[in-house]
């Protein structure tokens, strides 16, 4: 499972693009590479699925990970803000000529919710709080997916799809473990739910 | 036989008469114009007014081709200035050594040679600008085919400013 969020990593490390950036603009890119591969970990993490780590520590880590993950984010927008202030404008405002970056504002917005959402957990009731972080990630996952796959960069294409697969199926699994749609607590009030 | 042309046959046949032209929809035949090539999206990023009229931008290897036409009769324009700008593999789009610019010859056709264009933010693409005045401004931002392309061509159609 690591090896598959870092071999998307080390893989782009051998870009031909690289040579012709700067690194500002490199670091831009890995930014939202690692941020991607911290989208593999994070589903695992919440269900306790990851080899080796049990679902407490799994959640602590999930939460530590989140923070990584918008950290991950605002370094790859930022970092190409510099690089190119009028073409992440022209994302951030919906008018891009690449449709690619769309789905990347969408990721963003999605994965800011997500964590946010994250920061009301203890005030909000059960099913408020799992049908809205789960619909928030799902939309992050899928917007993300489609955000690196038709975009022409650093990322290598079989792993890129491999990364892609991987945070669709890890995500999905989450969901289904945790069985989020069954959250209806005030339905069967003795029901406890992991 | 009395004729079956009656006064209100004659009111029908003259109100159609003078409403069917009123609709619009019948106009005299008129040979359509060429239209004029609208602004791409993303065509002005990173654009810098002025860059000078080279030979060469940079070290070569790779040609933004072209052709810049007047609006309606499609005439080709001479001596039109034509600024080209891309990522490349000496420079990013910002970065002034990477902006040239170069003048349609007589039949209205531009070529300058430039470094290759390497894919940035997602796309192989270049950047073209008209930006002479007579003309009303216009910015490019075509595709290459593929990123492996040695040669990129852009068609400006130019209306007046």
């Amino acid at each position: 499972m690591l090896a598959l969020a870092l071999v998307p990593l080390i893989v782009a490390g051998f870009s031909p693009l690289l040579q012709w950036r700067q690194p500002l603009y490199i670091l831009a890119g890995f930014a939202g590479i690692a941020a991607m591969g911290v989208m593999l970990i994070q589903p695992l993490l919440a269900v306790g699925a990851l080899p080796g780590v049990g679902p407490g520590p799994g959640r602590r880590l999930h939460r530590a990970m989140g923070g990584i993950l918008v950290l991950a984010v605002l370094l790859h927008i930022g970092g190409l803000w510099i690089t190119s202030p009028p073409d992440v404008i022209d994302v951030l405002l919906f008018r891009s000529p690449t449709p690619f970056g769309i789905w990347g504002a969408l990721a963003m917005w999605a994965v800011f919710g997500a964590a946010i959402w994250a920061m009301f957990r203890r005030r909000l009731r059960l099913r408020l709080w799992r049908w809205g972080h789960t619909g928030l990630v799902a939309v992050a996952v899928v917007a993300t997916v489609l955000h690196v796959i038709p975009v022409d960069g650093t990322m290598e294409v079989v792993t890129k799809w491999a990364l892609s697969a991987g945070v669709l199926s890890a995500t999905a699994l989450a969901i289904y473990r945790r069985r989020v749609w069954a959250s209806v607590a005030w339905r069967w009030p003795g029901l406890s739910i992991r | 036989m009395t004729s079956d042309f009656t006064r209100r046959t004659a009111i029908a046949l003259g109100g159609a008469a003078v409403l069917t032209p009123a609709t619009g929809l019948i106009r005299p035949a008129a040979a359509a114009g060429l239209a004029p090539t609208p602004t791409m999206r993303g065509g002005s990023n990173n654009y810098r007014p002025g860059a000078p009229i080279v030979e060469r931008i940079g070290g070569g290897g790779f040609w933004m081709t072209g052709t810049v036409r007047r609006a309606g009769d499609g005439a080709p324009l001479a001596g039109q200035r034509i600024q080209v700008w891309a990522h490349t593999t000496e420079g990013h789009e910002r970065d002034e050594r990477s902006h040239g610019a170069t003048l349609t010859d007589a039949n209205g056709e531009f070529r300058l040679e430039m470094p290759q264009i390497v894919p940035a933010f997602g796309q192989a693409h270049g950047h073209l600008a008209y930006d002479g005045g007579d003309f009303r401004t216009v910015f490019l931002r075509p595709l290459m085919d593929s990123p492996n392309d040695t040669t990129l061509a852009a068609h400006f159609v130019l209306e007046p400013a």
